[in-house]
Parts: structure tokens; C-alpha cells; sequence
């Protein structure tokens, strides 16, 4: 019973970390329409101005605001001078030119900071308190108290609020959406620049545990994206606790299911998102759109 | 007093020229109608005027040049679109398509109340308010259509083509929906249409569109009275 607790818990820990992440994807997806291969490596990109703001002396948490505003600007300079050119188009070229970004990002990281890893201070202390018999860290804990607060954020925002509902029309129609007087340009600005923010705030949760590299969120991103369709691509709600669930299952898979181990417990996502989607295509939360015509 | 006024317009797809000397003017209150077959270039002349074209000549509206400007500005000067084919927004539930369309207004009270008068006047979507778009059948989208461009409070709306695909009651419907909407908020209008009878129902004048030019302007009453109005646009 210990071990299963221990497992669950380890499991929502690594859930989270493809939480965050999935968050911000679906931030871009509810602004843009697009799903961003790139949030991987600019998540990454904001984590090495956190660091490297804390190695000129800053302290993390101010390192972090700062970076979380320089992300801002500049996933909204990326909207506007790369991805404004293929948005009018094909989107499904948009979403090739999201992969080459990643590649791009993903370069002039190595290039600036090197492939080696780097050591990223922890928002939240390693200790572990005893819960129900399984050791908890702070981190995780802290994690987790973060990401729920981000997630209701954006529930909020998206369902709460004119600006996350001019966010969606935009995202949806975004000719019909300037005749009814939406500042299409600035509001894709803002939906790719709140991701990038976001973005930033997922980077340093996960870096201290995955240590700073370029290629750090390669396997989060592969994950989050599981969820992302797991949990229905427009729902913050949905994708967190999808997340949690392919964390955990995983987990779970790798000890208890015999011929899957930990060599093959990556696939455990996607035999899950495999399931799901057969038997429920809108996913675990997402609504079913009903067109007609 | 005249609201709008197009003279000589143009306009061109790349370099193919489908406006080619457009005029025609809407009195402030007015209704007029564009008639012409299909390709004729009526709803290019809409979007000339709402910014999504780009157009040459000359379109005043309250005395000023408003070409040139982008669809938000234009929208914000009080010109409403409701462009060809809805321009719906399928995931969003009827109430957030009306909200959209009230995107620019900051009195919060006039808005809801202004819903209130949408509803009354299409019921149907008093039916649907929580379903999403998408899920509408063609005359609801067409009604929705019309009520998320009245939240705007224009002085000018501009529809195109609201009967496309619509069973005829059911666009007999709509237009008789329009002409009270129209009688009841003295809202300017600009009606592309290509069934005649239908548009005779709203407007007061109209004009007849040819490969981008006008051949036959006059008042509803003169129009319906033409043998060539009745042969090409009336059905015999
Ligand atoms: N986006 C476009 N690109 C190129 N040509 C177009 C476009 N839209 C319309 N056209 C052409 O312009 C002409 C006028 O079209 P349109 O204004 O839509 O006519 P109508 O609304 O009277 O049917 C037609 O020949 C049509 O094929
Ligand atoms: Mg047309």
C-alpha cells in the first residue's frame, strides 16, 4: 500500500510537470486555433533567462517576474513578425512552421548556452513531509499549488472574462472577427504572448528537477500533447487532469504491468490517448461540436 | 441627409478588375438594395466598404473618405457587415456570438437589454442561447448573423445575401425579421440580394449590378414595374 501511494504521488509529480506545459498549448490553441510545437523550446528559452539572470545575482523569484514579462514580449514579437506571415493561410503550414521554430529555438539555445546541463535553483525546498505514508517534497506540492492556480486562471480568463472571449473569436473567425471590431492583430499578440509567459513559469518549475538543457522539455512536450488531446485541447481543466492521469498511469503501468517496465512505460500516453479517443473522440472534456450545414 | 456614399468605385482580385465604376448612396435612415446575378460584384462592393478590399473612387460616409480603412476601424465608425455566408463563430454559444458582436460598447446595461430585444425579435434564439453556433440550422445562423451585427449599434448594416440557402418561408422569415428591425431601430441598411421580391420587401431604392457597374438604379416601386427587373430577377 506505501509503494502504491509512493507511485501515485511520484506520478502526479511528473503529471504536472506536462501540465504546465500543456496549459500553455492550450492557450495558444484557444487563440490561434494552432496547436505550437514551439511552446516546448521557448518554455525552455524563458528558463535559461531565469538562470541566467539568477547568475548575475538576481533572486529566483525576481529572475522569474522578469523573465515572465520578457517571454510575454517576446512570444508576441514571435506572432508578429513569423507567424502573422502563414496565419491568413494554409494551417496546417502554420503548424509546420511551429516544428521549425522548436528546431530553431532549440539551436540557438545550444548555441548560446551550450548542450552541457545547468544547474537551476528550486522555487520550492526538497524536503519531503509523510503524507498517508508516502514521502511528498515541498516541490512537489508547491508544484502542484502552482499549477491549479494557473489553471483556474485560465478557466477564468477563457470563460470569464471579454478579453478571453474576444481570445476565442478570434482564434475562430478572425475576418468575421475584425468586422465586429476585434483588434485581430494585437488580440494573437496577446494570446501567443500570455503563452510564452506561461511558458516561462512552466520552465522554472521543471528545470531544477529535469536540469537545464536545451532539449529539456523534448519528452514533457511529447506528453503534454498526449494530454492535450486526452483532456479535450480547449479545456485548462481537462488537459491538468488528463496530465495527471497519464502521469500516474504510467507509474502505475511500469511497476505493476509486468511486460511493460520502465523501458516501455513511454507508450503507456499514448495507448491511454489511443483508448480514450476510440471511445470518446472530443476527449475526456472536450465538447463535441455538432456541425451542420 | 445622405449617410453613405459610393462614387465610381473600383476594385480588383490581383489584376482582374471587378469593380469598375460603382455608385450608388444610402440616406441616413434609408434602405437600399444592390440587385444583380451572380459574379455580378455586389459583394465586393460590401467589402470595399467595410476595409476587407481594397477600392478606388471614392466612399463617403458621413461626409469623409473611409477608404483605407481597416475592418476594426470601419466597424468602429458604426458600419456593421454581416458578411456572405454568416461569418458565425461555430464554437461560441448564441449568447457569446451576440457579446462579440457588442465587442466595441462599454455600457454593459444597454447591451443586455439589447440581447433582450434580439431574442424578441428571432425567438428561435432564445431557444438555442446556450447551443453553440455550429449547431444552428441555416435560417437561426442567418438570424444570429443579423443580431450579432445590430449589438454593434450601428448607423449602417450591411447584409449580403441573407436568403442564400435558405428554404423560401424560412427567408421570408428572416427578411420580414429584418424590415421590424429595421422599422423599430431606424438603422441604416445596404442590402446585397439576389432573389428581388425578397429585397423589395425592406428596401425603399434600388440599383442593379452588371460585371461591376451599375445599369438600372430607381425606386422599389419603379423597379418592380421594369419588364427587364421582372424577367431577370422576379421570376417572369
Ligand atoms: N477572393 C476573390 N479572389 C478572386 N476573385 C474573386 C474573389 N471574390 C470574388 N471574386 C470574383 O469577383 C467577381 C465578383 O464577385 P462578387 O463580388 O462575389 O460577386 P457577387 O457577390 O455579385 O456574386 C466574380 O467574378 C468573382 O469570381
Ligand atoms: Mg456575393
Amino acid at each position: 500500500m506505501g509503494q502504491f501511494i509512493q507511485l501515485v504521488v511520484d506520478g502526479l509529480s511528473n503529471g504536472s510537470i506536462y501540465a504546465v506545459l500543456a496549459l500553455a498549448i492550450v492557450l495558444v490553441n484557444q487563440a490561434t486555433g494552432l496547436i505550437n510545437f514551439a511552446q516546448g523550446g521557448m518554455a525552455v528559452f524563458s528558463a535559461y533567462i531565469t538562470w541566467l539572470l539568477t547568475e548575475h545575482g538576481l533572486s529566483l523569484i525576481l529572475a522569474i517576474l522578469l523573465s515572465v514579462l520578457a517571454s510575454f514580449v517576446l512570444g508576441a514579437l514571435v506572432e508578429r513578425l513569423v507567424m502573422r506571415r502563414f496565419e491568413r493561410g494554409d494551417p496546417d503550414t502554420a503548424v509546420v512552421v511551429t516544428i521549425g521554430l522548436l528546431t530553431l529555438i532549440t539551436g540557438i539555445c545550444g548555441w548560446l548556452w551550450t548542450y552541457n546541463n545547468q544547474q537551476f535553483r528550486s522555487l520550492f525546498s526538497l524536503t519531503t513531509v509523510s503524507i498517508f505514508g508516502a514521502a511528498v517534497s515541498i516541490r512537489s506540492i508547491g508544484t502542484f499549488a502552482v499549477i491549479a492556480v494557473i489553471m483556474l486562471f485560465l478557466q477564468a480568463l477563457f470563460l470569464g472574462t471579454k478579453f478571453g472571449l474576444a481570445l476565442r473569436a478570434v482564434a475562430i473567425n478572425p475576418k468575421s472577427a475584425a468586422l465586429s471590431g476585434l483588434p485581430v492583430g494585437r488580440l494573437l499578440m496577446a494570446g501567443w504572448g500570455l503563452a510564452a509567459a506561461l511558458g516561462a513559469v512552466a520552465g522554472a518549475l521543471v528545470a531544477p528537477q529535469l536540469t537545464l538543457t536545451p532539449g529539456m522539455m523534448d519528452t514533457a512536450l511529447v506528453y503534454a500533447l498526449a494530454a492535450v488531446i486526452l483532456g479535450g485541447q480547449s479545456s485548462p481543466v481537462g488537459v491538468v487532469v488528463a496530465a495527471w492521469l497519464i502521469g500516474v498511469v504510467e507509474n502505475l503501468a511500469a511497476v505493476y504491468v509486468h511486460f511493460i517496465g520502465y523501458d516501455l512505460k513511454v507508450a503507456v500516453p499514448f495507448i491511454l490517448t489511443f483508448v480514450v479517443l476510440v471511445v470518446r473522440p472530443q476527449g475526456l472534456f472536450g465538447r463535441k461540436v455538432v456541425a451542420r450545414v | 441627409m445622405t449617410l453613405l456614399e459610393l462614387q465610381s468605385v473600383t476594385a480588383f482580385y490581383g489584376p482582374v478588375q471587378v469593380l469598375d465604376g460603382v455608385s450608388l448612396s444610402v440616406p441616413e435612415g434609408g434602405a437600399v438594395g444592390i440587385l444583380g446575378a451572380n459574379g455580378a460584384g455586389k459583394t465586393t462592393t460590401l467589402r470595399s466598404i467595410s476595409g476587407t478590399v481594397r477600392a478606388g473612387g471614392r466612399i463617403l460616409y458621413d461626409g469623409a473618405d473611409i477608404r483605407g480603412k481597416r475592418p476594426e476601424q470601419v466597424a468602429a465608425m458604426g458600419i456593421a457587415h454581416v458578411p456572405e455566408g454568416r461569418g458565425g463563430f461555430g464554437a461560441l454559444t448564441v449568447r457569446e456570438n451576440l457579446r462579440i458582436g457588442a465587442y466595441l460598447r462599454r455600457d454593459r446595461k444597454g447591451v443586455e437589454s439589447d440581447i433582450e430585444f434580439v431574442l424578441e425579435l428571432f425567438p428561435n434564439l432564445r431557444e438555442r442561447y446556450k447551443s453553440h453556433a455550429s449547431a444552428l440550422s441555416g435560417g437561426e445562423q442567418q438570424m444570429l448573423a443579423v443580431g450579432r451585427a445590430f449589438m454593434a449599434k450601428p448607423r449602417l448594416l450591411l447584409l449580403d445575401e441573407a436568403s442564400l440557402g435558405l428554404a423560401p418561408s424560412t427567408a421570408m422569415t428572416v427578411y420580414d425579421a429584418i424590415a421590424k428591425l429595421r422599422r423599430e431601430s431606424g438603422i441604416a441598411m445596404l442590402v446585397v440580394e439576389q432573389n428581388a421580391n425578397l429585397a423589395f420587401r425592406l428596401v425603399d431604392s434600388a440599383t442593379v449590378l452588371e460585371t461591376g457597374r451599375n445599369v438600372l438604379s430607381g425606386t422599389s416601386a419603379e423597379l418592380k414595374g421594369m419588364d427587364e427587373i421582372r424577367r431577370a430577377y422576379l421570376g417572369g
